[in-house]
């Protein structure tokens, strides 16, 4: 195989950090080359280099040994370079076919071929084994679907090197194994891909060499098959990391929270057709529930109705022999529940704040934080540097601001304001959503230490790997429904793809469905 | 025979009156397609209408006077784009501002060239094109075919604006730029280019519905002559669902409100004619209240676009 592309020693400066530090990579022809790396080590800004989307401080990029230079992104585009971007870069209100069309200059005609693209389109997609409906409507696909358009869209400009930035993350795992196959007909095509990952298996799986980054520099590039999983992981973060299951030896204790029959209607719509949909569980003291799904199935709208922040349409949650669904979010955070919500930046902090500020969000209206409508910032003060020593937060003092620090430290700024508010009931969702390994490690410590203390917490999660680390049950949702409960000593990977997919454990266990429909998944 | 030359005469006001409300709503939609919100189609139709008046007064032309008019608008609209594309500043109180800008520097521009007297500037102002044969069509004929200029100008940009929109390459680029600017800049679009020359263009158009006013509605210039059409055109938009087939039929029910005010007033009713004028306003209030929450925007609109 002959290299198709070099990078040579890229250097990308951004305000007070150096993304990518002397970057050589280089990638053959027809093969697929992973780019590994922990969040922040600088992979997503060299491809963003690649892609024309950012312009590197230093270094030179070649291609089939000439040196080339990207104004924008479609200079690099005409030269075949094509990525798929982890948020997806389609207009959902558009069809298929016009998203492709986007910035196309092909022919001399301003006119807008719609029926001549969408034929070409459906015999690109053939030649490589997907099915495709041109005309459809971005925005009524499924998210693996979109990810084919994307595909599509990049092969139908040209691309002969292809970009894929963590195509897993929003996948089943019957999805990605049909994304792999894809891969697979492409490079036998002589497609190069470059994958981007930071999931070990998946690197193995699929690439035939990777090259590792770690903070903004090249760690180095080697076979895949001289290389176990093991060894990717430490080279990745640069020390040994251990794949342990978390020890589940402790008493559980009574109910907790008991939920029966939670619908969720959608606004002006059908009963068939529900956000959430007849769901009922319980979390006993010291326990771990585990809500898993891929992103979007109801997960969010769960937490809300739990934390008073959405109206639910029908059932009840006795928690303390009251109904956390009539009462406001205020009453039922004074009730010894605490919530780490999904997304730090938009919810969790408000970052133009110091973290004194945030840190007496939750309870400054308690007199322990100042009486008669004063805060008492001394005592406000002191309680945020203790909680800051305590959770060893990573700022150069406690007046700094929320934004200025980094995501790791954000998202302990969450926890440590709402742990340290001595919860019994603490619902976490994607607590370690974009953390480095050590910061993860470090809040799964803390929702362990909580859970050993009685807690019972509710974690919701689309980590797979996390979600069966840490929970004592497992609840599967799927489009608003419970697919299925199960401790995660009883259950396989598989199984919990086929529920993440739709289907029952019922179904899945009394052998009414054999085999994954990965085959015969249509766009 | 009396009916039908009634309902006509209706129609015919009706499509003239709703002539600049449908070109000011043209321009915002090219440039709401774009990702721009701009409120300032009021300012920009004032400066145009008094730029029409002096061009046509001092050129002796109502051609030269739609020409500075589409100047004045052109600079209004560079003005915008400047100031929300290029410095992101907020687009809602830059449009505000082109509003308040366009109304006094219209006046006071106003009293330097034609000086503060009672009598008016009077100018010439366009001439009815009939088109022989087609206008003598009983109920339609005249409504259709005995308009002015800029009357024909302002429906044959329906179609015209329909087809750039939805049927051309550069209609799909500015309305990805519209949905979802970063991903037309990831696949290769100028989005900044695409944004001011829409703000531009689209101002131009405006400014061609505010010389109608004062060379064509009427034939002199009178300070903040626009009574609110700018903000009706805003209406027209979401009402006609950011299409421009919808403009058209929002500007003319809109209007028509006018019309039957209008008609009311004559007929000698005993309602004071102060409740009559605000005929079109509270039917542009209770349609928007109405189709507002229905109308699909596009998606990123109001939203400043930053690059990398």
């Amino acid at each position: 195989m002959s290299v198709i592309l070099e990078m040579e020693n890229i250097c990308k400066q951004f305000p007070g950090v150096l993304a990518n530090d002397r970057v050589c990579f280089s990638v053959k022809k027809g093969e697929v080359h992973a780019l590994l790396g922990e969040n922040g080590a600088g992979k997503s800004t060299l491809m963003n280099i690649l892609c024309g989307l950012y312009k590197p401080t230093s270094g030179e990029i070649r291609l089939e040994g000439e040196l080339v230079q990207f104004s924008s992104a479609r200079d690099a585009m005409e030269l075949g370079i094509g990525m798929v971007h982890q948020h997806f870069m389609l207009v959902p209100t558009m069809t298929v076919t016009e998203n492709c069309l986007i910035g196309d200059k092909e022919g001399g005609s301003i006119k807008l071929d719609r029926k001549e693209a969408g034929q070409r389109l459906k015999e690109l997609a053939e030649r490589y084994g997907m099915e495709i409906d041109p005309d459809a409507i971005v925005g009524t696909l499924s998210v693996g679907e979109m990810q084919r358009v994307e595909i599509i869209k990049a092969l139908f400009r040209g691309a002969k090197i292809l970009i894929l930035d963590e195509p897993t993350a929003v996948l089943t795992p019957q999805e990605a194994r049909a994304l792999f196959k894809m891969i697979r007909a492409l490079t036998d095509n002589q497609f190069t891909v470059i994958f981007i990952s930071h999931k070990l298996d998946e690197v193995k799986e699929i690439s035939d060499r990777v090259t590792v980054l770690r903070l903004g520099a090249v760690v180095g590039t080697h076979d895949i098959a001289q290389c176990s999983i093991e060894e990717l992981a430490r080279l990745m973060v640069g020390r040994e990391i251990i794949f342990d299951v978390v020890e589940r030896q402790h008493p559980v204790g009574d109910i907790l929270l008991e939920v029966n029959n939670l619908s969720l209607h959608r606004l002006h719509s059908h009963e068939s057709n529900k956000l959430l949909d007849d769901l009922s569980f319980e979390i006993h003291e010291g326990e771990i529930l585990g809500i898993a799904g891929v992103d979007g199935n109801g997960q969010a709208e769960l937490v809300e109705c739990l934390t008073g922040i959405r109206k639910a349409s029908s059932g009840d949650a006795i928690y303390q022999e009251k109904d956390l669904l009539h009462l406001s979010t205020r009453d039922i955070m004074s009730h010894d529940v605490s919530h780490i919500p999904q997304d730090r930046q938009k919810t969790g902090l408000v970052m133009p704040m110091t973290l004194v500020e945030n840190f007496a969000l939750q309870d400054y209206y308690k007199t322990s934080f100042g009486k008669r409508g004063f805060l008492n910032w001394t005592s406000v003060e002191e309680r945020s540097s203790k909680l800051i020593q305590d959770f060893s937060i990573k700022t150069p003092s406690a007046y700094e601001l929320a934004q200025n620090l980094s995501g790791g430290n954000q998202q302990k700024v969450v926890a440590a304001r709402e742990i340290s508010r001595e919860p019994k009931l603490l619902i976490a969702m994607h607590p370690t959503r974009g953390l480095d390994v050590g910061a993860v490690e470090y809040i799964h410590n803390q929702l362990i230490d909580q859970r050993d203390k009685g807690v019972g917490i509710m974690l919701v999660s689309t980590e797979l790997e996390e979600i069966m680390r840490l929970s004592d049950r497992i609840i599967v949702l799927y489009e608003g429904r419970a697919m299925g409960c199960v401790r995660p000593s009883e259950t396989t990977i598989e199984e919990m793809g086929l529920m993440m997919g739709g289907r029952t454990l019922d179904e899945i266990r009394n052998g009414r469905v054999k085999e994954a429909p990965v085959e015969n998944m249509v766009m | 025979m009396d009916l039908l030359q009634t309902i006509g005469g209706y129609l015919f006001t009706d499509i003239r009156m709703a002539a600049p409300v449908l070109l000011a709503g043209l321009g915002l939609l090219l440039m709401n397609w774009s990702g721009l919100l701009n409120i300032g189609a009021e300012g920009i139709m004032l400066i145009s209408a008094l730029a029409a008046v002096v061009g046509s007064h001092f050129f002796g032309s109502v051609w030269m006077g739609l020409l500075l008019a589409m100047l004045a608008g052109a600079v209004f609209g560079l003005l915008f784009a400047v100031l929300t594309v290029t410095l992101r500043a907020n687009q809602t109180v830059v449009g505000a501002a082109l509003n308040i800008l366009g109304l006094s520097l219209s006046t006071t521009l106003n009293r330097v060239f034609f000086g503060i007297e009672t009598t008016v500037t009077k100018v010439d102002a366009f001439q009815v094109w009939e088109i022989p044969l087609l206008s003598k069509i009983p109920l339609i004929g005249r409504a259709f075919f005995a308009q002015m200029p800029i009357v024909y100008i302002a429906f044959l940009l329906v179609p015209l604006i329909h087809y750039f929109l939805f049927k051309t390459k550069p209609g799909l680029n500015l309305r990805s730029v519209g949905e979802n600017p970063r991903v037309a800049d990831t696949l290769g679009i100028n989005v900044y280019r695409t944004q001011y020359l829409a703000t531009i263009v689209g101002s131009m158009i405006i400014a061609v519905g505010g010389a109608f006013l004062s060379t064509g509605l009427l034939n002199f210039f009178a300070e903040d002559m626009v009574a609110g059409r700018g903000y009706i055109a805003l209406a027209a938009v979401i009402f006609g669902k950011y299409r421009p087939t919808g403009i058209m039929f929002a500007a003319m029910i809109f209007m028509a409100g006018n019309v039957v005010s209008n008609v009311l007033q004559v007929a000698g009713v005993g309602i004071p004619y102060t409740f009559l004028t605000m005929i079109p306003y509270i039917l542009t209030i209770i349609a928007l209240t109405i189709f507002a929450s229905r109308a699909v925007a596009p998606a990123s609109l109001g939203r400043p676009y930053k690059r990398g």
